[in-house]
């Protein structure tokens, strides 16, 4: 499903990504692990084409299709989807438009006619009991005064409504509490399917507890230093990240 | 004095013709109003109050002003044929600056409403209009409140007594047409009396690409306890220049909302005079635009708080994009009695490319010691986060641009108190910013 040969990316200038090679194929949930700095969010940003970051060297496939020629939009109509580490609030944007824009978007990039107000409130409603989220969300602002563990929850109320073939979680744990951290993780569960994948960014093992990788690849300075099954995630827990810097 | 002159020549060769198609009341005014204009002329390009409107650039070209009154062969009825019925409005309209009394609403006002021509209202009711006519925008102002005191025959009045209540929304529509370069002086005095109150829609409108040049002038007196909202909607064409002035004087305890919207234009300049002379009296100022090509908007503001425990609240948002350019420029004065005075005065522009320009001034003036005031005026481009955050979402950059924009005057449009035109006006921004409104769409928007 993706195929990420040799990439180096810089922001700024500075070189963040060292030459990152990475392989998933439909099913499978990759988790990525590694200290702050070591390019794991980097990585998750070049993936989805955000403008920040420049690819210096290497190449990404998506389904046979060459990603770093692909638009942000078109990635997303191509079954990418990345829940932001920090969601953007969008004052004046109310939820039901946002999701009606970006549905639709997918629709008109499949050659389907826009859904019926009906079937996307109705899509919507589904969607939102998945993650647990209230009713009054559709008419608020994007992310806008949401608390930390709602506008995580919100993240994957979209992935829901987007159904995405890759979706890349950055460090959704992060600002969670143990319930919410719950809720999302059963969200994501729920969501996985034969046909689908996911990369799981994240510090610290406790995530993977709720979401079960089946590989787990080390960052460090750039690079994947070290990969293997779900146990490596428990031995670096037990043993830091100083264990795989050398 | 060159484009001055012109105006001059025209007002004392023919003064008797003008004064023939008027009132007495209206005509009282003009000796007075043409000796301060031969005084202060136009408005001064690059004086501190005209920083970047050239006034007397816009008075140069030889437009006709139709003194003669001769009726233009349209039935607005007709032009402004609605598309759906059961309109909430009571509706009005002018052609040109004349008050088109053809055909006329059929609504039961309560007793004592006057709602209708001025010229008419001044000839039945000669005392009250005395009253209230020219007495909140003086003639010695600026120069184009004088012009328009000295040329103007006819507008519209709003008069609400003591106690009465207008329920259904008043809609006028200003229509300007002609085959000619046109000048159309129009006036609109609102009288409330204490305890009244009324809503009241003005949409401008141009139905040709000929030269239009517009000096409007409202007076709004709002006494003890009334309540009145001033919705004012332009939708022009970009050889229209528009100059109003609005006036608003209020009494003790009353409120006033006025809420000014440029949804499409050439060259707009808007005054706002607003006066708080009794106390517990609030005001709400909105003002929005939005520009592109070479369009403008100059919004100038003066709020006046002479009285203690008055609110005032103002808020102006442009978004400028291509070649256009939007001017703010406001001033809340606290007199010094005026304690407890709660005002803030908010400017936020959006500047959606190198070439657009946007001047701002926002000031504050107190001579009181126990007030809370507040100003600020802000000047960006959209949140590149949200752009791609939208993006990542499947929403195109174009659209992203356009629902951010729509979102950025939203605040403006959920002032209005008046449902169904808030909803109207939601959806008219957003075809704003598709580029649906390139020109004057007509009023099936405002009843649609």
């Amino acid at each position: 499903m993706l195929d990420i040969k040799n990439i180096h990316a810089s922001i700024n200038g500075k070189k963040i990504l060292k030459g990152i090679n990475l392989s998933i194929k439909a099913g499978e949930v990759h988790a990525i692990m590694g200290p702050n700095g070591s390019g794991k969010s980097t990585l998750s940003s070049i993936l989805v084409g955000n403008p920040a970051f420049e690819v210096t060297e290497g190449e990404i496939y998506f389904n046979g299709k060459d990603l770093l020629q692909l638009s942000p939009e078109e990635r997303s109509c191509e079954g990418l989807f990345l829940c932001f580490q920090y969601p953007v609030e969008i004052p004046g944007v109310s939820m039901v438009n946002f999701m009606r824009a970006a549905v639709n978007g997918h629709r008109k990039y499949r050659g389907l006619e826009p859904l019926s107000a009906s079937d996307f409130l109705k899509l919507m409603r589904e969607k939102r009991a998945i993650v647990e989220l209230d009713n009054k969300l559709a008419s608020r602002s994007v992310n806008e005064g949401f608390s930390g563990g709602e506008k995580k929850r919100n993240e994957i109320f979209q992935m829901a409504m987007l159904e995405p073939k890759l979706a890349i979680l950055d460090e959704m744990d992060s600002g969670l509490d143990i319930d919410a951290l719950r809720i999302v993780a059963n969200g994501v569960n729920q969501l996985r399917t034969p046909e689908n994948a996911a990369i799981v960014i994240t510090h610290y093992q406790r995530l993977l507890d709720y979401i079960k990788p089946d590989i787990v690849h080390v960052l460090s300075k750039g690079r994947i230093v070290r990969s293997g099954g779900a146990e490596l995630a428990l031995e670096l827990e037990e043993k830091g990240y100083d264990w795989i810097k050398d | 004095m060159t484009s001055e002159q012109q105006y001059i020549d025209l007002f004392t060769r023919h003064e008797e013709t003008v004064c023939r198609h008027a009132s007495p009341v209206m005509n009282a005014l003009r000796a007075n109003a043409l000796s301060c204009f031969k005084q202060s002329g136009f408005p001064i390009a690059g004086s501190e109050d005209y920083t970047h409107t050239d006034v007397g650039q816009a008075f140069a070209p030889d437009c006709g002003v139709n003194i003669n009154r001769l009726a233009f062969a349209v039935n607005p009825y007709d032009v402004f044929r609605c598309d759906v019925p059961n309109l909430s409005t009571a509706l009005y309209f002018m052609v040109n600056d004349a008050f088109y009394d053809k055909e006329l609403p059929k609504v039961a006002f309560p007793q004592g409403v006057y709602v209708g021509g001025l010229k008419n209202f001044t000839l039945l009711y000669p005392e009250i209009a005395a009253r209230y006519y020219g007495k909140a925008a003086n003639a010695g102002t600026d120069g184009i409140i004088a012009l328009n005191t000295m040329l103007v025959q006819d507008g519209f009045v709003v008069y609400v007594p003591k106690g009465i209540a207008v329920e259904r929304p008043i809609q006028l529509i200003n229509i300007a047409r002609s085959n000619t370069a046109l000048l159309a002086n129009r006036r609109m005095l609102v009288i409330l009396e204490e305890h009244a109150s009324a809503k009241l829609l003005v949409c401008d409108h141009s139905t040709d690409d000929v030269r239009f040049l517009a000096t409007q002038v409202a007076e709004i007196f709002s006494a003890e306890g009334a309540a009145f909202d001033y919705y004012d909607l332009e939708e022009s064409s970009e050889s229209t220049a528009r100059f109003s002035s609005v006036h608003v004087k209020q009494a003790a305890a009353s409120n006033v909302l006025v809420n000014g919207i440029t949804l499409h234009n050439g060259l707009s300049r808007n005054n706002y005079y607003i006066e708080l002379e009794g106390e517990h009296a609030e005001a709400t100022l909105c003002a929005m635009s939005v520009l592109d090509k070479r369009q403008q908007a100059d919004t100038y503001s003066r709020i006046i708080h002479a009285a203690p425990h008055c609110t005032s609240n103002e808020l102006v948002k442009n978004v400028v994009n291509e070649q256009a350019s939007a001017i703010f420029s406001g001033r809340v004065r606290v007199e010094k009695d005026a304690q407890k005075t709660q005002a803030s005065q908010t400017n936020r522009n959006l500047c959606l490319t190198r070439e657009a320009r946007v001047y701002g001034k926002p000031q504050l003036e107190i001579y009181a010691d126990d007030v809370k005031c507040s100003h600020g005026m802000s000047t960006g481009q959209l949140d590149e986060q949200a752009l791609f955050y939208m993006q990542s979402r499947c929403i195109s950059k174009e659209d992203a641009r356009m629902m951010l924009s729509v979102a950025f005057t939203a605040d403006v449009v959920e002032h209005i108190r008046l449902d169904i035109l808030k909803d109207r006006l939601h959806t008219l921004v957003e075809k704003r910013f598709r580029g649906e409104l390139a020109k004057c769409s007509g009023c099936k928007l405002t009843h649609g």
